[in-house]
């Protein structure tokens, strides 16, 4: 068959059902099996919005994210979704096509080193150069991305060798000797841990996104719920611990509750789980948890004392690694008592510093209510996508996830304009869930075609749109940190929004008043197809609590 | 690690400690098998660089086997952390192999050609320098003599340091290659 047609056929034996894309020329071949391939295409409106619901897929589903795009731009255009897939662990397989063989090297139209330019930021890359490969090559990629650390696999296809005529065999194993991530954790290192986590004083429990990758969140629970162990989860972890919970202790780092920030500078024992003490975590490293020893279970060996060294390093499966060390941690029968005095200190944290805001006292809607009454009309219960700002702090802050999946964003590389793709992406894999995209107004207008591929799509994603006229994070920076000097911010004169989503055949609404807000959602959520709402917020109002970039815990403003 | 934590329940936390230093101080050879595919060398050159890591000396080469070849690398252990550096080396999956060789068990050779200003008295001292070395005269003209010296990167600089006061006019050097000593593979 058609080599193309075995791309095509490969895709299915991975259990793809839907892949995002745009043609061009070099991948032409590619979109002529697609005709009558069997697969869902949606055809998005940039290749950013292609990738970006490609992460949305993978991470609401746990299964691989597919995108495709041709040579050239369309393939530069792929190089942010593919970095943010990277930094975020998110398992997906790009695959591009490329100028022919004979053009290669010869900046031909539409010609870019897609491999050269991506190479930094994926987990591994294939330039096809024999059709024959083809299958095996989506194999490996589809292989490469969904186990170990799960992250981006780009497989480039020069367009002669994706018209050649090749004898298709379904690959049922992959050989790859260079390629053996670690499953198992060290059984006595996971003893030891047991032992340390049995006579731990102050302990805490940090959970990042590595949890919800190795669908570890059972796991988790256990572990904390073993004992009376407070746990805290990073931006990324949202939802593998349920909150709210009597052990929850609230998201750490730089928007963290102060309990969760306060707690790890006094633990005398961290465990970290699938969480790489990034630097929106750690604040100044030399002040971090310094009284502190640390266990750290990471499925990348690499992460093991790359910012803070491990006195217990575990590497292997999450899933696999915290269920010997529930097991090993119970065969101990550590007294629970010991844990009084630190939940004592815990109490007078939260009560002297519970997260809050002050609520106006008119009809202003502040952002932190807004979340609240999404939380409230959605019942917390619908997957919720966000793009990067402040109104991503404030969901991470005041949205209870009470499960994994449920909550997914741009934690790593940090990508205005995510939050719309990457909702389609997790509507498309989960038809029968609530999605709704919280959006930034500055975030949003970077994708925002996408709304015509949901419109013609008929994916029914709601975007809360939290509008404060601002590149609201920046401001807050230079309101405290450069002098209130509003460089570039200002978004003056934004699009009606309202008129922006009936052009492109949405329903559009607005609120302006808090006593119709929750109305106004409840109303959004009820209606049929894409709806965007501009919810208008308080335009200068800061994402507290905070620690200023290169601080420490304990000098957490707001 | 763990070895020294006593039997049973109680554990002083205290006890734990950290691996050793992660910066060696001294000048570590890797020895890297990697699949003989298109872009490797440019994967590792791309993390060195992206990470931070210097590359001290640099040698590809095939091996017996001509699907793999062998990249040996020499990076300074004072500057950054080898382990480090050997895990992020591992998670490219065209790398199959990699040996931090201990210096002690292991032979390590560079080629160096030195190209000298050679006249009158000044050639015969050379060549006698180049003996010593056990090095060969290679290349000859009326103003210069072009020496070889092989050797580990210690004598290569000793012989540089000795023959520059006559006026070097350049030196190639390859890097540094290995072997574990022994029969134990590489």
């Amino acid at each position: 068959m058609r080599a193309v047609d075995a791309i095509v056929e490969s895709l299915k034996a991975e259990g793809v059902d839907t892949v995002f894309g745009l043609p061009g020329g070099a991948n032409l071949p590619t979109y002529d099996a697609l005709y009558d391939g069997g697969l869902r295409h949606v055809l998005c409106r940039h290749e950013a919005g292609a990738g970006h619901a490609a992460e949305g897929y993978a991470k609401a589903s746990g299964r691989v994210g597919v995108a495709l795009a041709t040579s050239g731009p369309g393939a530069t255009n792929l190089v942010t979704p593919i970095a943010d897939a990277m930094l975020d662990s998110v398992p997906t397989v790009f695959i591009t096509g490329q100028v022919r063989t004979d053009l290669i090297g010869t900046d031909g139209f539409q010609e870019a080193d897609t491999t050269g330019i991506t190479m930094p930021v994926v987990k591994h890359s294939i330039l096809i150069q024999d059709p024959r490969d083809i299958p095996s090559a989506i194999a490996e990629a589809f292989h490469i991305a969904r186990t170990g650390r799960p992250g981006p696999v780009l497989v480039d296809v020069p367009q002669d060798l994706s018209r050649a005529e090749i004898d298709y065999e379904p690959i049922d194993s992959v050989n790859l000797p260079g390629y053996q991530p670690t499953q198992e954790g060290n059984a006595k290192q996971i003893k030891l841990a047991a032992k340390a986590l049995a006579n731990a004083r102050r302990p805490v429990i940090y959970a990042g996104g590595g949890v919800i990758n190795a669908e570890a969140s059972k796991e988790l629970i256990e572990l904390c719920t073993s004992d009376a162990f407070p746990v805290t989860c990073t931006v990324m972890g949202l939802g593998a611990f349920p909150a709210p919970h009597d052990q929850w202790l609230g998201m750490l780092g730089m928007h963290g509750t102060r309990s969760a920030n306060y707690a790890m500078d006094e633990a005398d024992l961290i465990c970290a789980v699938g969480a790489r003490f990034d630097d929106r975590i750690t604040g100044k490293l030399s002040e971090f948890a310094p009284r502190a020893k640390f266990i750290h279970i990471d499925v990348d060996p690499a992460e093991i004392s790359k910012n803070v060294p491990a006195h217990i390093p575990i590497v292997g499966d999450a899933k696999r690694i915290l269920t010997k060390l529930v097991r090993e941690y119970r065969a101990l029968g550590a007294d629970r008592s010991r844990l009084d005095g630190w939940w004592e200190r815990i109490a007078g944290w939260r009560e002297k510093y519970p997260l809050g805001y002050e609520d106006s006292a008119d009809s202003e809607i502040k952002p932190q209510y807004m979340v609240e009454a999404m939380y409230q009309a959605t019942g917390g219960e619908a997957i919720i996508t966000s793009d990067v700002g402040q109104h991503q702090m404030w969901c991470a802050q005041y949205y209870d996830f009470p499960q994994p999946r449920r909550w997914i964003n741009s934690g790593g590389l940090g990508t205005m304009g995510f939050g719309l793709p990457s909702a389609m992406g997790a509507q498309v894999a989960c038809p029968d869930q609530q999605v709704v995209c919280l959006a930034g107004d500055g975030s949003l207008q970077m994708n925002i075609q996408e709304l015509a591929t949901c419109v013609t799509e008929n994916i029914p994603v709601k975007i809360f749109l939290m509008n404060n006229f601002y590149l609201g994070m920046v401001r807050q920076w230079q309101e405290l940190f450069w002098d209130r000097r509003y460089s570039g911010v200002d978004m003056g004169r934004t699009p009606d929004w309202v008129k922006l989503a009936e052009a492109y055949g949405a329903t559009g609404m607005r609120a302006t008043d808090k006593g119709e807000l929750l109305d106004v959602m409840k109303g959004a959520l009820a209606t049929e197809g894409p709806v965007l709402v501009d919810v208008q917020v308080t335009k200068e109002e800061n994402c507290y609590p905070m620690i200023p970039a290169g601080q420490a815990a304990r000098d957490m403003v707001g | 690690m763990g070895e020294d934590i006593a039997p049973g329940a109680v554990l002083d936390l205290d006890d734990l400690q950290l691996p050793a230093s992660r910066h060696t101080g001294r000048r570590h050879i890797l020895s890297i098998l990697v699949e003989n595919k298109p872009g490797v060398l440019a994967r590792i050159a791309g993390l060195f660089s992206r990470r931070g890591f210097n590359i001290d000396t640099l040698a590809v080469g095939p091996t017996d086997d001509d699907r793999i070849s062998r990249i040996t690398l020499t990076v300074d252990g004072a500057r950054h952390p080898i382990d480090q550096v050997t895990k992020q080396l591992h998670k490219l999956v065209n790398v199959l192999k990699i040996r931090d060789l201990e210096p002690s068990e292991t032979a390590a050779r560079e080629l160096a050609l030195f190209k000298l200003a050679a006249e009158g008295e000044a050639r015969g001292q050379i060549m006698q320098f180049a003996e010593i070395f056990r090095g060969n005269v290679i290349d000859v003209s009326k103003r210069s003599l072009t020496v070889e010296v092989t050797g580990t990167d210690d004598k290569i600089e000793a012989f540089e340091e000795l023959v520059r006061p006559f006026g070097l006019i350049e030196m190639v050097r390859t890097g540094e290659i290995a072997v574990a000593r022994g029969r134990t593979t590489t």
